[in-house]
């Protein structure tokens, strides 16, 4: 076995392994909606990276991070729903993105591997930025745990019990931008949701417990990055859609589980 | 009567250029059920958010004693069906153990459901487990807001002479949006009846429960109140008889 494949393997472990709990609140909170915001917002980190010269790993970490506060802030003011918000958020960060790159004639942005991951060209660089996020992710949910299941089930309750809900739910927002800024190397802008909701949504079907949910949601995710590399070795498939592939196939074969209740 | 748990003076409260809470002034005992009643958006739920500190008020004060815990009863629960969570895991979230839990499944009677998960619960019993969450910690004031919401008669019954035992038990103050003026006035020490601002406020009166009384003179005419001015559509108010006396707490001309 040669080593980029190797690094893509614990790559894609990796993200795998934060992808299961933060998916879990990504369909306990519905904001599926959120993780295309936020991937549509990395094109624009692209683009702004390559223009203003910095580098683009923290470009599109960045921009990601910055649209998270404004949804936070704009969704505290409370006057338009979430998913108009995320809309108009979402669609604008796209349109200056595509704009920025268009005003760059000299420069040709790998649009492919940016729309569908590039997970066979992960260095030890990439790993280094991996595990030191999964790990920071992981303490953070780890601590807030509780709190995040509680804003998650009535925030109102979850405020007059003493929970400071904003600030909660800001640490969230902010994790999931971050995690999905490392994802987008995996599966791309395109599949990014899919990999955050479809192992969270199979392992519903067989836990009772939020923990045991996100817990399992880890492990099929992981389990899928696994099946769509092997996938992908064998056929040629880019890598990212095999990974999603693998996880809608493990999702169907759950369908044919009874739901725990 | 018990201590003021909570103390309100000339609150108000506008969202745009809605006035919607206009010069406020109540207090809550320790002890003391008081009923909150008034049309739809009449600024009731604006009025128990300021209480619960879940929104700040634009003018006047909000007094809190300095050991005031409040246990909130919401209208409604929505948890999203994908969240798996027992009822005695919902209860835990208010951090407590799990004796604790069980104990307070128990005396809002439905201990057996502990394993259930919450979205699986009939409405009167999701109802029990919110109440259940509420006096969990041991609160000194209870905030209920539409208690009985959803729940069939003989269970609103049921829920409401719990709700009266609870806060006997636990000696706490309790605040209660109601509609079901007929069924909690027995036990309610103290009527608000709210449009925008204080109409009128006092003890209800003991009468008939008769279903065809309440049909004729409607529910605001079985409690003891001086309802000297009538009301638009939105909220404003009408003078009928060229002569408008004002109730206590009411600033408006």
């Amino acid at each position: 076995m040669t080593d980029f494949l190797l690094y893509a393997l614990f790559g894609g472990l990796g993200v795998a392994l934060v992808a299961g709990p933060l998916g879990c609140f990504v369909v306990w909170r519905r904001m599926a909606y959120f993780g295309d915001t936020v991937a549509h917002s990395a094109l624009l980190g692209v683009a702004l990276g390559v223009l203003l010269e910095i580098n683009l790993s923290i470009a599109v970490t960045a921009v990601p991070l910055v649209i998270a506060l404004g949804l936070v802030f704009l969704e505290q003011r409370g006057f338009l729903s979430l998913d108009t918000l995320l809309g108009i958020l979402s669609h604008s960060a796209l349109a200056a993105g595509l704009v920025v790159i268009s005003l760059l004639p000299d420069v040709r942005v790998d649009l492919m591997s940016l729309l569908f991951g590039d997970l066979l060209s992960v260095t030890v660089n990439d790993l280094w930025v991996i595990y030191t996020v999964a790990a920071a992710v992981l303490l953070l949910l780890g601590t807030l745990w509780k709190k995040l299941v509680n804003i998650t089930v009535d925030p109102e309750l979850a405020a007059v019990e003493g929970t400071n809900v904003v600030l909660v739910r800001t640490a969230l927002m902010l994790i999931t931008a971050l995690v999905i800024a490392i994802a987008m190397k995996i599966v791309g802008v395109l599949l990014i949701t899919a990999l955050l909701i479809i192992p969270a949504a199979t392992a519903r079907r067989f836990t009772h417990t939020p923990e045991k949910m996100a817990l399992a949601a880890s492990i099929i995710a992981m389990v899928t990055v696994v099946m769509g590399l092997a996938l992908s070795w064998y056929t040629d498939a880019p890598a990212g859609p095999a990974v999603v592939l693998c996880a809608a196939l493990l999702f169907t074969l759950s369908l044919g589980l009874r739901q725990k209740k | 009567m018990g201590s003021t748990l909570i103390s309100l003076d000339k609150v108000n409260k506008r969202f745009d250029s809605h006035h919607v809470l206009q010069n406020i002034s109540m207090q809550l005992n320790q002890g003391e059920i008081t009923t909150l009643i008034g049309p739809n958006g009449a600024g009731k739920s604006t009025l128990v958010r300021i209480i619960l500190g879940l929104l700040t008020a634009d003018s006047g004060s909000v007094q809190r004693g300095a050991n005031l815990s409040i246990g909130y009863m919401p209208q409604k629960l929505h948890i999203d069906p994908t969240l798996p969570i027992s009822t005695c895991r919902f209860l835990q979230l208010a951090d407590t153990s799990h004796q604790a839990c069980h104990q307070a499944l128990d005396s809002v009677g439905i201990g057996h459901l502990a394993a259930t998960p919450i979205q699986k619960l009939s409405g009167g019993e999701i109802q029990r487990a919110l109440l259940a969450r509420a006096i969990l910690r041991q609160p000194n004031l209870l905030v209920l807001d539409e208690p009985a919401q959803g729940v069939d008669i003989n269970g609103q019954n049921a829920l409401y002479k719990m709700i009266a035992d609870l806060s006997k038990s636990l000696n706490c103050g309790v605040l209660m949006v109601s509609h079901d003026l007929h069924m909690v006035m027995s036990a309610t020490d103290q009527v608000v009846c709210l449009n925008h601002h204080i109409c009128c406020h006092g003890r209800p009166e003991q009468v008939t429960q008769n279903p065809a009384y309440i049909d004729i003179f409607g529910q605001t005419a079985i409690y003891a109140h001086n309802h000297d001015h009538q009301h638009s559509l939105h909220g404003e108010v009408l003078d009928t008889d060229g002569v408008h006396q004002h109730g206590e707490g009411c600033d408006h001309d």
